[in-house]
């Protein structure tokens, strides 16, 4: 929905630079594989935390089984911040780790760019989760594999087998530790949502109208 | 009476009696919406509530509503709120993509592609 204030009074105080575009990129993955280590690495603030209140209602099935008792839980998520150019400015969001709170994820993924789903391969089968997740809403996405001290050495072919993901899904090495790493898995990600878009709109054969409002 | 739970020392103001109970902001605000003050805000701030107040003094430069929880320490749908009514007395003004439900276009793509690639 657009969004416009009632009263616009801000005539006297022309900015000459464009209006500041916010977009987001979700950094998924099983737990302790690197999501927060990620964010900080390229935020240009300290990672922070925000916190969405949630009842019990809204938590469907909840495993903790405190039947009928209208709990409120709360789930972080850390986030940080880049700013690019031409005031677009790039907030990063590391998914809660624990599974029953996808639901968070929907409301979390809405107008996402994509997400990058880290993958820990001593615990592989931990990231199926974010990468169903991703393929069933057709959010675009890449997987990214941590080689933490110790683990096997796998190939990407073999990762790629294991996840079962798609040929055309890209599949990168990274560390979460390592600025310039992380660089190149979002440059890598932001390349590949390019690609969803003009192909769904070679598809529909008409360019989507460039409807953006401040 | 110490150790009633109550008397604690905990936030200045609950956040859900900042919103009036309310925890929906009747705009669907995203989550990384931007946040800007108005020189309207700027003037008006000393009338303002305290929290208010201070996202009118945050929002001098840009932050999303995630920046603005974490700043006041408040839930996400709390901030969402006092956003929402600040924008409605036009002491703030909100960037957001016109919709929220869509990836960014083309064209918003390939400006956080350069930005990225001179990182
Ligand atoms: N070798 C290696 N270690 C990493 C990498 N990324 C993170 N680590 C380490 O792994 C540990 C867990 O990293 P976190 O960033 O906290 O992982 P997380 O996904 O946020 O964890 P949860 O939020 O608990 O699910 C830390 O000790 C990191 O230093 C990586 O790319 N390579
Ligand atoms: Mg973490």
């Amino acid at each position: 929905m657009d969004y416009r204030p009632s009263r616009p009074h801000t005539v006297g105080r022309q900015i000459a630079s464009p209006a500041p575009s916010p977009v987001k990129i979700i950094i998924a993955g099983g737990f302790g594989a690197g999501k927060t280590t990620f964010v900080g690495t390229v935020s240009e603030i300290p990672p922070l935390t925000t916190e969405a209140a949630l009842t019990s209602a809204s938590l469907g099935i909840d495993d903790t089984s405190q039947v009928g008792a209208k709990t409120t839980t709360t789930v972080a998520m850390d986030f940080g911040r880049i700013t690019l150019l031409d005031s677009v400015i790039l907030y990063l969001f590391g998914t809660p780790g624990q599974d029953r709170f996808w639901f968070m994820w929907d409301e979390l993924v809405l107008g996402a760019i994509g997400a990058i789903v880290l993958v820990d391969t001593r615990r592989l089968a931990d990231s199926f989760p974010a990468v169903d997740y991703f393929e069933e809403r057709d959010i675009p996405f890449l997987v990214a594999v941590n080689r933490f001290e110790g683990a096997r050495e796998y190939r990407l072919d073999e990762v790629r087998n294991a996840l079962d993901v798609d040929p055309r899904r890209p599949i990168i090495f990274c560390d979460a530790r390592r600025r310039e790493s992380v660089r190149q898995a979002l440059v890598a990600l932001v390349r590949h949502s390019l690609d969803v878009v003009t192909s769904e709109e070679a598809q529909r054969g008409l360019p989507r109208a460039n409807t953006r409002v401040d | 009476m110490s150790t009633d739970p109550a008397n604690t020392p905990g936030p200045v103001v609950r956040p859900y009696a900042m919103t009036g109970g309310r925890t929906r902001s009747r705009y669907e605000l995203a989550i990384e919406a931007l946040v800007v003050t108005t020189s309207f805000g700027e003037e008006r701030a000393i009338q303002l509530a305290l929290e208010q107040q201070t996202i009118a003094a945050m929002c001098r430069q840009v932050r999303s509503v995630a920046e603005i929880a974490a700043g006041l320490r408040v839930p996400l749908g709390v901030a969402r709120v006092l956003v929402g009514d600040m924008a409605d007395e036009g002491y703030v003004r909100v960037h957001q993509q016109p919709d929220r439900d869509e990836a960014p276009d083309l064209a918003l793509l390939e400006r956080v592609l350069s930005g990225l690639r001179k990182l």
